[in-house]
């Protein structure tokens, strides 16, 4: 399955760094990373493949979840079907 | 595969995450034509037993999707084959038993809401329709999650007189025995004409004989994401305002399409349809009221408020037909009082009354719904109520419905509290001149000429 991480929040030192860590250390294969700066925010599209994850969905979930608080940004991790059902026709 | 751009992926996070856009419903079919029986007792046990094999899962599914996909499945439900068939083999003098049967296999499957307990009388009664509605008042203050619906016309039958009249009777019986909920029964009961057999909404889901074994529908909302997305073309002229909804609604319904084919892959049934709805809830930011107020109304009910809502309602099915591959239930925008909160400024305000709601119903889904009305409102002004609203229903060719809520005790300046998704309401003043003359009258209205359409 292929999953989307939305990382926005305010930038500082070791965001993307702290991301793809823990994507690693999970074996989710990094497909595309597409990211900007907007007047101090953090806007980032993460899509991975969780095809040899070690962990399913909602434990990768959790794992953002605390690693968002440790970084004081907000990661949402969702399957990839809802964004190409609603924008890749 | 394209890859998604961040824009779009931004995009579909703020309408989740800001415009309360969610999947409002995954209602599961089951058919219980299988489950008649002359003892009531083992009819009961067949429909609890049934039930709860072939939901067994949808809870979790439902969670499992809402988790994966990252968008809010805000409810869980079941419609059954419309009971007064199945309970028509029964000896039994009512079929009150078979509503707790439903509630009970509701709960223990975990969804909110169990609709079927109904009886579809658009030309007559049959032996099992007249136990059925005369059930009503007893299930609906016995139970609490059993909705309950009864088609009383249709544009092929006409209106059965006889049934509107005896509905009003029912909706005032079902107000008092649940007198001290504010009469919470009648906002778990529906009077339709021209009925659907697919609706996933309560309170008038119902399993129609047409339905396979079980089958997936789902209701798709979000008056907030199209609220929103129209903030974009102020002062842009009206096409621009029509396709802004359409464009939204085509995204709103292709997330509903993801969920109930997976949820019908997942549960091994089939995926029905998807029903194009705008459904507010009372929360701020999810109202159909305020729509029609970003479209350039100062205030819903003003008038302009029909053609604004004919526009949504017409862009919303444009865009959402092209999204999905199945569409049916009541699709359109909803516009329940209690349940939106700019119906409620509306009503609060005084600019919106049950006269333009009429109207309005003309234009849009479903009907004259939850409408809180005075507690001393008699059977005969409901049943004539419920005939006017039928009749918009048979002569246009569309399914319109009644849900109102005659709050014992209380009058016009009193506020009628029914708690959680279905809100509270102002209650509305209505016409006191007495129509009993015609509701006593009884019999059929012929069903209409299809021609010579003015």
């Amino acid at each position: 399955m292929r999953i989307v991480l939305t990382i926005v929040g305010k930038d500082k030192v070791g965001i993307t760094a702290g991301v793809s860590r823990a994507l690693a250390e999970n074996n989710v294969n990094i497909l595309n990373i597409d990211q900007n700066i907007v007047s101090g925010f953090f806007n980032m599209v993460l899509i991975g493949d969780m095809e040899n994850a070690k962990v399913d969905l909602a434990t990768l979930k959790k794992v953002f979840e605390d690693l968002g608080r440790q970084l004081g940004v907000e990661i949402r991790v969702q399957s990839e079907a809802i964004f190409t059902a609603m924008h890749d026709i | 595969m394209a890859m998604l751009t961040i824009k779009d992926v931004l995009e579909t996070t703020q309408m989740i995450t800001q415009n309360n856009l969610d999947v409002r419903t995954i209602t599961m079919g089951i058919s219980l034509r299988d489950c008649c029986h002359p003892d009531i007792k083992v009819c009961a046990a067949k429909i609890y037993d049934k039930i709860t094999h072939k939901a067994e899962h949808l809870a979790q599914v439902g969670q499992d999707l809402e988790a994966e996909l990252g968008v809010p499945i805000i409810h869980k439900r079941i419609s059954v084959t419309p009971i007064a068939l199945v309970g028509e083999s029964c000896e039994a003098a009512d079929y009150v038993p078979l509503a707790q049967a439903l509630d009970k296999a509701g709960k223990a499957v975990g969804v909110n809401f169990v609709g079927g307990f109904s009886a579809l009388v658009d030309k007559g009664y049959t032996v099992g329709d007249r136990k059925l509605v005369a059930s009503i008042p007893e299930a609906l203050a016995t139970t609490d999650i059993v909705c309950s619906s009864v088609a009383v016309g249709s544009t092929k039958c006409g209106i059965n007189m006889d049934a509107v009249a005896e509905m009003g009777r029912v909706v005032k019986a079902t107000a008092a025995k649940t007198a001290d909920k504010d009469a919470l029964g009648c906002a778990k009961l529906v009077v339709f004409c021209n009925s659907v057999p697919d609706n996933p909404f309560m309170a008038g889901a119902f399993h129609g004989v047409t339905e396979p074994e079980t089958v997936i529908n789902v209701g798709v909302s979000g008056p907030g994401v199209v609220k929103h997305a129209l903030e974009a073309v102020r002062g842009q002229d009206i096409g621009a305002v029509a396709e802004t909804i359409k464009r939204t609604a085509f995204k709103i319904t292709r997330v509903g399409q993801l969920v109930a084919q997976e949820a019908a892959r997942r549960l091994n049934t089939q995926f029905g349809i998807i029903d194009l709805s705008l459904a507010p809830t009372p929360a701020v930011g999810d109202s159909v009221a305020r729509i029609l107020e970003e479209i350039g109304l100062e205030s819903c009910g003003g008038p302009g408020t029909t053609a604004a809502l004919a526009l949504l309602n017409d862009a919303v099915k444009k865009g959402g037909l092209m999204a999905s591959s199945y569409v049916g239930g009541l699709s359109g925008a909803f516009i329940p009082v209690s349940e939106d909160e700019g119906m409620i400024a509306a009503v609060e305000k005084g600019t919106l009354s049950i006269e333009k709601l009429e109207a309005m119903t003309c234009v849009c889904s479903v009907g004259l719904d939850m409408i809180a009305i005075p507690g001393d409102t008699t059977a005969a002004t409901i049943s004539a109520i419920i005939a006017d609203e039928a009749a918009i229903g048979m002569i246009n060719n569309k399914t319109t419905a009644v849900r109102v809520i005659p709050v014992p005790g209380k009058g016009v300046g009193d506020k009628a509290e029914f708690g959680g998704l279905l809100g509270y309401a102002p209650i509305l003043p209505v016409k006191t001149v007495k129509p009993d003359m015609f509701i006593n009258r009884g019999g059929r209205i012929p069903a209409p000429v299809r021609s010579l359409t003015n």
